[in-house]
């Protein structure tokens, strides 16, 4: 297959969602069906072909331009619409058409009770065009077009069941908090269009390292600024608090959006960019700090949500937070290798929880669940898969790539790089224990269902229950695209180098932090997270399946800290009185004060004016004709007067 | 050769017709007689082209009176037509009652 077809990928979504959101209400739900899953397998089928032609090429001509049209040509600034396939955006790709197309198979299966079905679709397919958009830009301007896409497109699906006043204020507070980003990000774009005249991801970044000094204050406020946005995007401190939220959305949208893509967009950016961030290790710096205080931040919350989907969401958080982490020690490969195993368990187990939440007809709280693994087997065997990957238990996905990360900031030359590791070690830790008690309230023990819900439980169908084992299929095999140590197994590493080749170079140290190191410390250290993960396992074991009172026990001695912990450090609560309350007190003193006293007034005002002065003057519209005649006749006698006596 | 009328004669008569038309127009109340009084101030046009026709012995003025007879008629056809509609509708064919443009 000819690279050119490489246009067709994002737009057949998009040519899905305009065909569902016109059609929607009208078609009949199998056509709106295949137009939606359909459109995104044919683009899916089209991203593996442009891969294998990629693949066949050799390394360093993998970078296919297409230029579709104009778009912005205005002076200094000429944007095109232009798509650019690297080995990064083709990674990228992949996992949003696969996990994409799976989700939107499963989705035909959850959302088939659902009103207004094809308004879903279109949405979707929205999404994954706009996400599409995002990872195929080759410039910023195109990756913001996509960047805000992705954000409506969230905003519109928490916000799917509008009726529900808690799902719009979720899509609302999404919107809100990722525009705080999104001012970042924009800060960051306008300070890149100052310096290099241009928007263009090749000319910035081959220009990078000769306009930007090692360390100056500007190529540092161009990484920071840009940071923030990932931040907002990515759900980092102090901007994660829309994530958990945005869980009131339909379940798919969780796993596609809130889990797969769409938050991965931050990680994706940086690693886009990191010429720029190879020039500023203070913000690199940043970056690292804020992804290992999330990733151990966020785990920590997990650890006493009772909503299932929640606790998804600050797993979500948190190891949004290792890819960062990644990043921030210059582990580009490792960063965008998580992601993508990240991609598929994560996926995997919001689509496993949907499937619980659908068996037991909408229940999501896990006080009311556990014994599910007779009722569910499917279900029950794919989220074990996925459990075990994210606590990252040999040899399942999630333990090459988490280890990879831990054990370049192990070894990496920031310095603080030890306690980066530690931190990460601790969230791993955390990791496995939240995740294997979710996994053990959910399935094992004795079943709190109610009787309503028991009623009605059943495994889900076919359509649903796929999806989820080519996922855990993913899962299991996923990790082996980058094995360390063996010769010839950093395939993602081999694919990835023409990328972030420059990167290293610019930083002065090989190919990632591996080309120095010592064989036996990282098995080591491999062995020390292997251990961690098992032993998470076996304590969520102890207090959930052995003891289950046990937490019980522990949160009465704690009390404090188990509420701090269950109400997520009150950081909503503190949010809303010392940001939120004071702007909307501020906004209706405007409101008040400004915009009915000064502005109404003046408009009011001269309105008012203007009809004083007409009702004087409509004094002379009497009506009658014979008035207007003889005004005229008296008019022309003297006109004609005037000019006879002249 | 016969003595001729002098020409201010006709001019005289046309001023007094139309003065007598222009008052009808802004004195009358009846749709009708204002009408007829606009009838008035036309032909009082016309005769006075007439004279000035017969003074420079020329058909212009001539020529001036069909159309301004023409044109009349025509205005008659309509402004009749409008008049009897009022009246239809109202009752009345009295300018007074007829004032919606009034601001």
């Amino acid at each position: 297959m000819s690279l050119s077809l490489l246009w067709l990928v994002p737009t057949l979504p998009l040519i899905g969602a305009i065909v569902n959101g016109f059609g929607a209400g009208r078609l009949p739900r199998k056509v709106v069906s295949a137009i939606g899953t359909g459109s995104v397998g044919l683009a899916f089928a089209i991203a593996i072909g442009c891969f294998a032609q990629m693949l066949s090429m050799p390394a360093e001509e993998r970078l296919f331009v297409q230029q579709l049209f104009a778009w912005i040509d205005s002076g200094d600034l000429s944007v095109p619409v232009r798509l650019a396939l690297d080995p990064l955006s083709a990674v990228m790709m992949l996992v949003v058409t696969g996990v994409g197309f799976l989700i939107h198979v499963y989705s035909t299966g959850y959302m088939s009770h659902e009103k207004s079905y094809g308004r879903y679709f279109a949405y979707l397919n929205l999404f994954t065009f706009a996400m599409l958009m995002l990872v195929l830009a080759d410039n910023f301007l195109l990756m913001f077009f996509g960047w805000e896409g992705v954000g409506l497109c969230s905003y519109l699906l928490i916000g799917f069941w509008y009726q529900k006043p808690s799902a719009a204020e979720a899509g609302k507070k999404a919107f809100v908090v990722n525009r705080i980003g999104d001012w970042g990000f924009l800060i960051g774009i306008f300070l890149i269009f100052v310096t290099f005249g241009s928007l263009d991801f090749g000319r910035v970044f081959s220009e990078a390292p000769g306009r930007l000094v090692l360390g100056s204050a500007l190529a540092t406020a161009i990484g920071i600024f840009l940071f923030i946005g990932a931040m907002g995007k990515s759900a980092q401190i102090p901007l994660h608090v829309w994530l958990p939220d945005a869980m009131e959305g339909p379940t798919p949208v969780s796993a596609l959006i809130h889990a797969a893509t769409m938050v991965t967009a931050g990680v994706y950016m940086i690693a886009r960019c990191h010429i720029l961030y190879a020039l500023a290790p203070t913000a690199l710096l940043v970056v690292a700090i804020v992804g290992a205080v999330t990733a151990l931040f966020a785990a920590t919350i997990g650890l006493v949500q009772k909503d299932i989907k929640r606790v998804l969401a600050y797993s979500t958080v948190s190891q949004l937070g290792y890819m960062f982490l990644a990043m921030g020690v210059g582990a580009y490969t490792a960063g965008i290798f998580h992601l993508m195993t990240h991609a598929f368990f994560k996926a995997l187990l919001f689509l496993g929880a949907g499937s619980v939440i659908h068996a037991l007809s909408g229940e999501q709280d896990m006080d009311r669940m556990g014994g599910l693994k007779p009722h569910l087997p499917r279900t029950h065997l794919t989220m074990l898969v996925a459990t075990l990957a994210i606590a990252g238990v040999f040899p399942l996905a999630g333990f090459f790539s988490k280890d990879e990360i831990l054990w370049s900031a192990f070894s990496s030359t920031t310095g603080i790089g030890k306690l980066l590791w530690a931190a990460g070690l601790v969230g791993a830790f955390l990791t496995a224990f939240y995740m294997f008690r979710l996994y053990f309230m959910t399935f094992h023990g004795a079943s709190r269902v109610t009787p309503e819900a028991k009623h009605h439980l059943h495994e889900s169908p076919g359509s649903m229950t796929n999806p989820l084992l080519l996922l855990a299929v993913l899962s299991a095999i996923g990790g082996f695209v980058q094995v360390p140590l063996l010769a010839g197994g950093q395939r993602l590493g081999a694919w990835l180098e023409p990328v972030f080749a420059d990167a290293a170079r610019l930083q002065g140290h090989g190919t990632g932090a591996h080309a120095a190191h010592n064989p036996g410390l990282e098995v080591a250290l491999m062995a020390i997270s292997l251990a961690v993960a098992l032993a998470g396992i076996f304590v969520a074991h102890r207090f959930y399946v052995a003891d289950p009172e046990a937490p019980k026990r522990l949160a009465d001695r704690v009390t404090s800290f188990y509420r701090t912990l269950f109400n997520k450090y009150w950081i909503d609560e503190i949010y809303d009185a010392r940001i939120v309350q004071p702007i909307r007190r501020g906004s209706e003193r405007l409101w008040h004060g400004f915009d009915a006293a000064v502005i109404d007034g003046a408009v009011n005002g001269v309105a008012r004016q203007i009809e004083r002065g007409s009702a004087f003057l409509r004094l002379a519209q009497t009506g009658y004709v014979q008035v207007y005649a003889l005004i005229l006749t008296l008019g022309l006698v003297v006109v004609f007067g005037y000019l006879a006596l002249r | 050769m016969a003595p001729t009328v002098p020409l201010v004669w006709y001019q005289i008569l046309a001023a007094v017709l139309f003065t007598i038309g222009v008052v009808g127009v802004l004195v009358r109340r009846s749709a009708l007689v204002i009408f007829m009084s606009i009838e008035l101030m036309l032909n009082a046009v016309n005769l006075s082209f007439v004279a000035f026709s017969r003074q420079h012995a020329s058909m212009d003025g001539h020529i001036f009176v069909f159309f301004v007879m023409a044109v009349a008629a025509a205005e008659v056809a309509i402004g009749l037509a409008i008049i009897v509609a009022i009246f239809r509708n109202r009752e009345t064919a009295s300018v007074d009652d007829v004032h919606l443009l009034k601001g």
